[in-house]
């Protein structure tokens, strides 16, 4: 049994001990923890394990970019209580990223890059930090810069409302891991999705100049919009699997909602065509925006320095 | 009754609460100088919260795992939430936290100086975990008693928040050394560079500390200023042996007779010029907050213009403020769980 150490608020030497008895009470160990410790990992039968962890891949570079883009506001939100959301929502995309890179590298081992012999670093973080740009599969709009304060709200409600509506379908996958990723997942989009709507809403009816800046941040992310929706072959594979879902499918729901934000704001949906890609390739297939590169060299350098490094 | 004789009154009330050791509350009459010393101290605690969070979040967008990261950006976060409740705290004195964050960015209050000393290494967020979040325990852990009760009863979480704190960057630390030479130097030259301002973090000696005496007498500051540092470095010591790292103090070696370790002399000098300004970051943390509060004006003045054309409450982050509660204790939760 575990020895836990209790400190009174009042005994002054007790805030500053403890660090050295036996700290197997503190709930991060010393050794990197599985995050899909205990969980059955089996591939289900008749799904193709290269098409389940590149699945994985997508969704959780969708995550893991986003995250990163939103951690990039930390100390410098328009107000602490914003700061402090931000933060929450970016934590909680991170969560979802862990779980999603670890059940592809579960799922298919050969998509985890390879490391020097002896290297301690996970699967999870291997993938994170030691893949090239084009080896992400995440969609673009995710990756191209924060903007200003109305961008970031615009792109978290894009975001949300889409994933939202993908997560409630996928938390009936037959792949267990996915389908409990999902249903966890689905909690923490419906308040992301909440945040950015209430957001979207005060910015249109606010100011002049608040209403200015949502509409050019509306008007210029609504290209990256339509990609969200095209079916890449192994998505329309793992769907036809039934364990993943063809985007193309929570399309009219995820316009329905964003239709009845954009009507309470008051503002129109922009008629813009949908961003080109460059021979049908796009975000899913690992072609992305020249913002991609940068944002992986800035993510990546330490882990990268050190391939043999423990964390 | 005359003003004045009330107000020996109120003042001998006040005087006996503060004699048994209980607590002054808002609404409680207290001396105006006991308002202004209070306002001073919590207000300089919240802003080095906010301006704390500026040299760890430096190494948010490049922690080299993805758990570092979540731990990390909790971390900050966190101490988003402690400015909040302190600047909740200075409110109930009649302050609001426009007025405090003006004086902030004018450089009319001041905050913790360990915050103007830069991060340079992954092996920083660990060692301000263990020595600058250490330091800041000691002086805070007497806090949570102190005579004004706001403050006290925030103090009591924000320690607890701290202890979680100082555990994740000894730990990181403690994982480090395990790891390469490379890591292990890192770590080293690390603790080389923050030893001794975390030292400083106590404030002058007591003797060059004007406000020390008036600040115990009323129950505001439990402790002076070179005791708390004594304590810091005795219970450091042992830490650092454990982790396998040398203190960078030639004089530093035990005193059986008192019973504590001896240590070599801070660099007052450098403390007067951090805290007068001519520190390494002191311009580019006030820097990057105006710059924060000037980019989100426009954002705070349309949801204040939406609230009043709408007649209701625009606040869209209402749910977030609730979701406060310790982010690096729910990311904690979540490895317990697995």
């Amino acid at each position: 049994m575990t020895e836990i150490h209790t400190h009174a608020p009042d005994d002054h030497e007790s805030a500053y001990d403890g660090l050295l008895v036996n700290d197997a009470h503190w709930a991060f160990g010393t050794d990197f923890e599985d995050p899909l410790a205990g969980v059955d990992t089996t591939v289900p039968d008749g799904v193709d394990a290269p098409a389940l962890a590149t699945y994985c891949l997508m969704l959780g570079d969708d995550a893991l970019v986003l995250s990163q883009r939103l951690s990039e506001w930390c100390s410098r939100a328009p107000d602490l209580e914003e700061d402090i959301a931000l933060a929450n929502i970016s934590l909680d995309l991170l969560g979802q990223a862990r779980l999603l890179l670890a059940r592809a590298a579960a799922a298919d081992p050969s998509v985890v890059p390879a490391l020097p012999e002896g290297s301690p670093v996970p699967a999870e973080d291997a993938l994170a930090f030691f893949r090239e740009a084009d080896g992400f599969r995440n969609v673009r709009l995710v990756e191209v810069p924060n903007g200003d304060f109305a961008e970031t709200v615009a792109r978290l409600l894009l975001f949300s409302t889409w994933r939202l509506a993908l997560f409630e379908r996928l938390a009936r996958s037959r792949d267990a891991v996915l389908a409990a990723v999902a249903a966890k997942g689905v909690k923490e989009l419906s308040y992301h999705r909440d945040f950015a709507a209430r957001w979207f809403v005060t910015l249109a009816g606010g100011t002049e100049e608040s209403r200015r800046r949502l509409l050019a941040a509306v008007d210029g992310l609504m290209p990256l919009w339509p990609e969200l929706f095209a079916t890449h072959d192994v998505e329309r594979e793992v769907a036809g699997a039934t364990v993943g879902v063809d985007p193309a499918e929570v399309a009219g729901e995820a316009d329905a909602v964003l239709d009845q934000v954009l009507a309470i704001a008051r503002v129109q949906r922009p008629e813009r065509p949908a961003l080109a890609g460059i021979r049908g390739r796009t975000g899913r297939d690992g072609l992305h925006t020249e913002a991609l590169s940068r944002l992986l060299a800035e993510m990546q350098v330490v882990a990268r320095a050190h391939p043999r490094g423990r964390w | 009754m005359t003003a004045v004789a009330d107000e020996a009154v109120l003042q001998s009330s006040f005087d006996s609460t503060i004699a048994h050791n209980d607590r002054i509350e808002p609404r409680d009459w207290m001396p105006e100088d006991y308002r202004k010393t209070l306002v001073r101290q919590i207000a300089q605690h919240a802003h080095s919260e906010i301006i704390g969070m500026q040299p760890e979040g430096n190494w948010i967008s490049r922690a080299p795992s993805l758990r570092r990261k979540a731990i990390l950006l909790a971390k900050v976060q966190d101490e988003a939430g402690h400015g909040l409740y302190l600047y909740s705290a200075c409110e109930t004195l009649g302050v609001s936290r426009e007025e405090l964050t003006q004086k902030l960015m004018s450089g009319a209050q001041k905050y913790s100086s360990i915050f103007n000393y830069p991060t340079l290494s992954y092996a920083d967020v660990g060692t301000i975990g263990w020595l600058v979040d250490g330091a800041a325990i000691c002086n805070q852990v007497p806090l949570c008693r102190t005579s004004y009760g706001p403050y006290g009863r925030a103090m009591i979480r924000i320690c607890k928040e701290e202890s979680f704190h100082q555990r994740q960057g000894y730990e990181l630390l403690m994982t480090m050394m395990r790891g390469t030479d490379e890591q292990r130097a890192m770590v080293q030259e690390s603790v080389d560079r923050f030893w001794w301002p975390a030292l400083m973090m106590f404030g002058p000696p007591d003797g060059d500390s004007p406000n020390t005496e008036r600040s115990m007498a009323w129950g505001i500051k439990r402790h002076t200023n070179d005791e708390l540092r004594q304590r810091m470095v005795d219970m450091t010591v042992p830490q650092a042996e454990a982790l396998g790292v040398t203190l960078p103090d030639p004089d530093l070696r035990w005193n059986e007779e008192r019973g504590s370790y001896d240590f070599g002399e801070v660099d007052w000098e450098e403390f007067w010029a951090v805290v007068k300004g001519n520190g390494p970051c002191n311009e580019q943390r006030l820097a990057h907050r105006r710059q924060a509060y000037d980019d989100g004006a426009w954002v705070r003045e349309a949801a204040l213009a939406f609230a009043a054309s709408a007649g209701r409450v625009a606040s869209a982050s209402e749910d977030s403020a609730g979701r406060v509660a310790s982010a690096s204790e729910r990311i904690e939760t979540k490895e317990e769980t697995r």
